[in-house]
């Protein structure tokens, strides 16, 4: 009874599931890459933070690995250098997060009231420094900063390259940098507020200050927790603006964020244990400063 | 009511436009201004570079600069301009495909391992990627590749967040009653995502693609990390070595400034082009 009639075979295969190996076959570029330079890095660089390099007896047959369990880690976390780095890190998101946040946020806000003319031209403006590899925006604020080249050199109060100065100088280009990328994200989801929403706040007489607060950002509130997460991470990771103004000044030293720690342990101290155990401190940290702003936005969107 | 004070209104509603317009100007200068800069001094002859003030220009020297810095030692810099195009522009289109074929395979087809895929991808996003080129360098020079080209694009195709963007663009392009409609007409799953789910899901990958160029042409990390070669610096590295030595040799300077300058244009050309394009990813990428 249950045999299925011959001439309803072909419809039967037609309807057939997918098969394993096709889905995998357009998975598997993706899912081996995510294994080769993702996971297998990340396992290999965990068995390399317990192990260091010593003399092995007399020194005679040169270095050797040798298993010592969370040492390195020890080492990292009582070093004063890697302790200056979390500082330098620390202040630096501080006065980055709220700056770009904020100013990304009132740029956007004002671009999304009516009366501003030439919207195009203002969002292009502010985004060009985005397409400017980190690099040579660093060259560019350096140069910008060096004395008898750069206008600012003369026109600050302080010395931008100085030790007081060093800073704030820092802040500004990675500011730079990516401000106007947030304030086009900031700006797309504010066009998504529903206008009736807008409309009904203006016939209840709400200004357009009273406006933004309470409708406009409560609204767009979980692309702000996106983008806050995406800034304190890349603030954890500030690496390319203080080495290229290494070059330049004495101000930063070769460990002055946990990224350039990692770097001179590797490549200058060649202490590959050291820089193991800081590489996996750092991605810790990341996840879960990352894992804490989402749980924050999590409950605050409810 | 409110008619009497129209005109007070009125004034307090031109100085606020006045205070927005200034907001919006200090923005604007504060962005374009050092790329002003650069421009200016692009032109500039070494000796006007350090004489001339910042923003004014001098006499033109521009080409002239080009031509010192393609022919700076050995013509290194072409090396290096081909190199970028190389690694991002292949890397971009690569990346991109590579991105879309599994996004789709996670969006719209059941296979075991799906879930736990998605999952790592999403683990991926998160690892910074400062954390992760170390890592990958003493991979790298375990399995003896440091220094290759391949140390440096293979990493670069890996791109968890085109997958995420990718998967979500699958999911909205791409109707289950088309690929269904497929099947039955007998094709295989291969040449259901190339001929029917991949020209659906374009615009999204052409946005992959975008970003992914422009993240390969701005990366550093992973070329100083990997490479002691200058023949297969990109420009970023190479413009980075030769500014460690303004100080000693001020004749890098305009190689410097002349190659940042040369590093700087396409994109900005391009993101002038192609606004409308990579405004739509943005959007995409931020809003869930």
């Amino acid at each position: 009874m249950t045999v299925v009639p011959p001439r309803e075979a072909p419809r039967a295969t037609g309807r057939r599931r997918p098969s394993a190996l096709a889905s995998w076959a357009l998975a598997a570029p993706f899912a081996l890459l995510l294994l080769g330079t993702v996971l297998v890095p990340i396992g290999y660089a965990l068995y390399l933070s317990l192990f260091t390099e010593r003399l092995s007896g007399l020194g005679f047959d040169g270095p050797r690995d040798v298993f010592v369990w969370l040492e390195n880690y020890a080492t990292v976390l009582t070093d004063a250098a890697f302790h200056e780095g979390v500082g330098n890190v620390a202040r630096y998101a501080l006065i980055h997060v709220p700056l770009m946040l904020g100013g990304a946020l009132l740029l956007a806000l004002l671009l999304d009231a009516a009366m501003v003319r030439l919207r195009q031209v203002w969002l292009l403006s502010v985004f060009l420094p985005y397409a400017v590899p980190g690099v040579i925006g660093g060259l560019i604020w350096a140069y910008l900063y060096s004395p008898n080249i750069g206008p600012l050199n003369d026109l600050l109060p302080w010395d931008p390259l100085g030790s007081g100065g060093i800073m704030p100088s820092i802040v500004t280009i990675a500011t730079w940098q990516w401000l106007g990328y947030n304030v086009i994200i900031f700006w797309t989801a504010l066009r998504t507020v529903p206008r009736d929403v807008l409309e009904a706040a203006r016939v209840d007489g709400a200004g357009p200050i009273r406006t933004a607060l309470s409708i406009k950002v409560p609204a767009i509130r979980p692309t702000v927790f996106v983008a806050l997460v995406f800034t304190v991470i890349g603030s954890l990771q500030l690496f390319t603006e203080p080495l290229v103004l290494r070059t330049f000044t004495g101000s930063v030293t070769s460990t002055w964020t946990p990224s350039l720690y990692v770097y001179e342990s590797a490549f200058i101290s060649n202490d590959y244990g050291r820089a193991a155990a800081a590489s996996i401190l750092l991605a810790l940290a990341c996840a879960l400063l990352s894992a804490l702003v989402m749980r924050l936005s999590a409950r605050r969107s409810r | 009511m409110t008619r009497p004070t129209a005109a007070p209104g009125r004034t307090s509603r031109w100085t606020s436009r006045g205070a927005v317009y200034a907001v919006l100007v200090i923005a604007a200068l504060y962005s374009v201004l050092p790329l002003v800069w650069l421009l200016t001094s692009a032109t500039k002859s070494l000796g006007d570079f350090s004489t001339t003030s910042a923003f004014e220009f001098a006499d033109w020297n521009l080409w002239s600069n080009i031509g010192d810095l393609f022919a700076a030692e050995d013509g290194v810099f072409l090396s290096w301009v081909r190199n970028s195009l190389l690694y991002a522009g292949l890397g971009a289109v690569l990346g991109a495909l590579i991105c879309a074929a599994c996004g789709y395979a996670i969006a719209k087809l059941d296979f075991p391992g799906r879930r736990v895929l998605f999952a790592v991808t999403l683990t991926g996003v998160l690892v910074p990627t400062t954390a992760l080129a170390l890592p990958l360098y003493l991979l790298a020079s375990e399995l003896r590749v440091v220094d290759t080209f391949w140390a440096v694009f293979i990493p670069l195709l890996t791109n968890p967040f085109g997958v995420y963007l990718a998967r979500a663009y699958a999911e909205a392009a791409v109707p289950d009653e088309v690929i269904e409609a497929a099947r039955v007409d007998g094709a295989g799953e291969l040449r259901i995502f190339f001929r029917v789910a991949l020209p659906m899901m374009l615009p999204g990958v052409v946005t992959v693609l975008l970003f992914q160029f422009v993240g390969i042409w701005n990366n550093f990390f992973l070329p100083l990390v990997m490479l002691t070669d200058p023949e297969l610096f990109p420009m970023t590295l190479g413009l980075y070595q030769w500014s460690t030595r303004v100080s000693q040799f001020p004749d890098y300077n305009p190689l410097v400034i002349t190659g940042s300058l040369l590093a700087v244009v396409p994109l900005v050309i391009a993101f002038i082009v192609l606004q409308r394009q990579w405004r739509s990813g943005l959007a995409s990428g931020s809003v869930k």
